[in-house]
C-alpha cells in the first residue's frame, strides 16, 4: 500500500522540526520521556536527540519485576546509541504497596496502574530538569485505543501520533535505531511473554492498512470489503475506533456558561508562543 | 521595469503583535540595506494563523500605529504584508496590504477562506468581495491570500483586469509525506506554474515557516517567470530571506512567444458565465 510507505527523509526534517520548534518556543531547551525498550519510544529518543542534542534529552525506564530484562537492555542501547542520558526508576515498591490494598485486581487494573505510576515519575521529572515529557503513543495505538489514558498517553508533546506503526517501523530503520529493538515482537511488557498481536488477535501492518484506508482515505464500509478486508474485521476495527474515542478527547464538561473551554472557548495551545 | 524583489519567509509567533511587527520591521531593514525594491511577507504575518478567539484581539484597523508604521516604512521600500483587519463596523478580515511611497496602495481581502479539513477561517473571519488588480511602481499587480489561488477564477479576474505580477501571501500547512516531495509543496509548486504559465503573469510566492500545535507551515517562497518555470525558491521549513531578480524582458518576450491572454474573448466567457448565471438562477 503505497500510502504506508513514507518518505522517511521528510518525515525526519518535519518531526524534528517539531521537537525543536515546539519545545523552545514554551522556553524550555529540555525533554524527558519514558524509554521501554520497544520500538516507538527508542524512536522518539532519536527524534529528541537529533533535534535538541543529546545532552538535553533524559530517558528514564521504568521497569516492574515483571518485565523482561531485555527491555531494559534494550532501553540502556538504544540511549547508548544515541548518546542520550538514561536512569533505571523500577516501579515495583510502589505498585507492589499499592496493590497490597487489592491483591484480587486483574491484570488490565495492573497494567493501567503501572502505565500511570510511569506517567508520574515522567511529570515529576519534567519539573526536576525542566524539561517536556514526550509521548511514544503511535497513530495505530490511539486510533485502537491501546494504552492507558493518564498513563503512557499523556504526554506534552507527541511527535510519532500521527504516525502507523508501520511508518515506525521505516522511520526506525532510516534514523539508526538498533536493529534488534526493531526486530523484536511489539510488547507492552505487561507480563511475562505478552505480545501486543497476540493480545490484539491481528497483525500491525493488517490493521494498519486498513486504518490507512478507513480513516485517512476514508473509504466507505462496502469500498473495503471491496478492497479485500473480511466484513468482521472491518466492523470490530471500527468499533475499537468509536469506544476508543474518549481517551482521544478532553474530559467532557457540562456547559452552562456562553464560553465554556474548547467548546466556545477556543484558543490554539500556542497562544503567544 | 526590471525589480528586485525579497520573499520573507519568517516565523511569526502565534497572537504577538509586537513581536510580529518587530520581526517584519527587521526584514524591511535588511532589505532596504540590501537595496531591494520590494518585500513580500507571508499571510497573516503580524498575527500568526491559528488564531480562533484571538482574532479579534489581533486584528488591527488600517488606521492604527502597527499599520501606520508599516506605511512610514514604505517611503523606503514597496511592502506586501498580511494582516487581521478591523473595520468600522466590526467585522474581521483576513487582509493583505500593498504598500508603496508612504500610502496604502491596495488592500485585498480574502475572498475565499477554508473551513474544511484542518482549516476553520470562516468560523472567525468576514469574506472579501472583489478581486482588483492597481498599479504600483513595477507595473500591474495583484493581491491573492492562500486558497484564493486555489479558485481559477481569482488569478483569471486579476489577469484579465491587467496584472502581469500576482503577489500571493500564503500560509500553507505541510501535509502528505508519502511521494518524493511534501504533497502540499508539490500541489502548489504544479498550481503556480500552471497559474503563472497560462495568464502569462509572474507569480511572486511567499509562504511562511514554523509550527502551530503541530501544524508545520512549509515554506518553499518562489519567484515563478511567465513561462511558469520557477526561477528562485527558498528552503522548506527554514526561515529565509529569498531575492528574486524580476526582469521585465521575461514579461514581454512571454508575451510575444504565447499570446494566449491577448487572444483570450473576455466576450464569449461573460456570455457564457451570464448564460450560467441565469440558468442557475432559474
Amino acid at each position: 500500500m503505497a500510502g504506508l510507505i513514507a518518505n522517511t527523509d521528510l518525515l525526519q526534517q518535519i518531526l524534528t522540526g517539531f521537537v525543536r520548534d515546539e519545545v523552545r518556543k514554551v522556553g524550555v531547551k529540555k525533554v524527558v520521556l519514558g524509554l521501554s525498550g520497544g520500538i516507538d519510544s527508542a524512536l522518539v529518543a532519536f527524534i529528541a536527540a537529533q533535534a535538541l542534542g543529546a545532552e538535553n534529552v533524559h530517558a528514564i525506564c521504568m521497569p516492574y519485576k515483571s518485565s523482561n530484562p531485555e527491555s531494559e537492555a534494550h532501553a540502556r542501547l538504544v540511549a547508548q546509541a544515541c548518546g542520550i542520558n538514561f536512569t533505571v526508576v523500577p516501579i515495583t515498591p510502589m505498585v507492589d504497596a499499592y496493590f497490597e490494598m487489592f491483591p484480587q485486581a486483574d491484570n488490565m487494573r495492573r497494567g493501567n496502574k503501572m502505565a500511570r505510576e510511569r506517567m508520574t515519575i515522567l511529570f515529576d521529572h519534567s519539573a526536576l530538569y525542566s524539561a517536556l515529557v514526550l509521548g511514544t503513543s503511535n497513530k495505530t495505538e490511539l486510533l485502537l485505543g491501546y494504552g492507558t489514558l493518564f498513563g503512557d498517553m499523556a504526554s506534552a508533546l507527541n511527535p510519532i501520533g500521527d504516525l502507523y506503526k508501520s511508518h515506525v517501523w521505516q522511520l526506525s530503520e532510516a534514523m539508526g535505531v538498533p536493529s534488534e529493538v526493531i526486530e523484536k515482537k511489539p510488547s507492552a511488557d505487561l507480563w511475562a511473554g505478552q505480545t501486543d498481536e497476540e493480545e490484539l488477535g491481528f497483525s500491525y501492518r493488517q490493521v494498519d492498512e486498513l486504518l490507512y484506508q478507513m480513516v485517512d482515505l476514508r473509504l466507505t464500509r462496502d469500498e473495503l470489503i471491496a478492497a479485500g478486508f473480511a466484513p468482521e474485521f472491518i466492523d470490530s476495527i471500527y468499533q475499537k475506533v468509536q469506544n476508543s474515542h474518549f481517551k482521544r478527547r478532553m474530559p467532557v464538561i457540562a456547559k452552562v456558561s456562553n464560553r465554556t473551554i474548547d467548546r466556545d472557548f477556543r484558543y490554539s495551545r500556542d497562544w503567544g508562543k | 521595469m526590471d525589480f528586485t524583489a525579497i520573499l520573507a519567509q519568517i516565523k511569526p509567533k502565534l497572537g504577538c503583535v509586537a513581536d510580529n511587527l518587530a520581526l517584519i520591521e527587521e526584514h524591511i531593514q535588511q532589505a532596504i540595506s540590501a537595496k531591494a525594491d520590494l518585500i513580500v511577507f507571508p499571510e497573516l504575518a503580524l498575527t500568526g494563523y491559528f488564531l480562533k478567539d484571538l482574532v479579534p484581539e489581533v486584528a488591527r484597523r488600517l488606521d492604527s500605529p502597527e499599520i501606520s508604521r508599516l506605511v512610514e516604512l514604505s517611503r523606503n521600500i514597496s511592502i506586501a504584508v498580511g494582516i487581521v483587519e478591523e473595520t468600522d463596523d466590526y467585522r474581521f478580515f483576513n487582509s493583505a496590504l500593498y504598500l508603496e511611497d508612504g500610502a496604502i496602495r491596495h488592500l485585498h481581502r480574502k475572498v475565499y477562506l477554508p473551513t474544511y479539513g484542518l482549516f476553520d477561517e470562516q468560523r472567525y473571519l468576514a469574506r472579501g468581495e472583489r478581486f482588483r488588480a492597481f498599479d504600483t511602481r513595477f507595473g500591474r499587480m495583484a493581491l491573492l491570500i492562500c486558497e484564493d489561488m486555489w479558485h481559477l477564477s481569482s488569478s483569471y479576474i486579476l489577469a484579465m483586469d491587467g496584472a502581469t505580477t500576482l503577489l500571493c501571501l500564503s500560509s500553507s500547512p505541510g501535509r502528505g509525506v508519502e511521494g518524493d516531495s511534501l504533497g502540499s509543496a508539490a500541489a502548489w509548486q504544479q498550481l503556480t506554474s500552471t497559474t503563472a504559465l497560462f495568464l502569462n503573469c509572474r507569480v511572486l510566492y511567499c509562504n511562511r515557516v514554523g509550527y502551530e500545535d503541530g501544524v508545520n507551515f512549509w515554506g518553499g517562497s518562489e519567484y515563478v517567470a511567465p513561462s511558469g518555470e520557477s526561477i528562485v525558491r527558498a528552503r522548506l521549513f527554514d526561515e529565509d530571506a529569498l531575492a528574486a531578480s524580476v526582469a521585465e524582458g521575461a514579461l514581454r518576450r512571454e508575451r510575444i512567444f504565447s499570446p494566449m491572454l491577448r487572444d483570450e474573448n473576455l466576450f464569449v466567457t461573460m456570455q457564457e458565465l451570464r448564460r450560467i448565471e441565469r440558468e442557475r438562477g432559474q
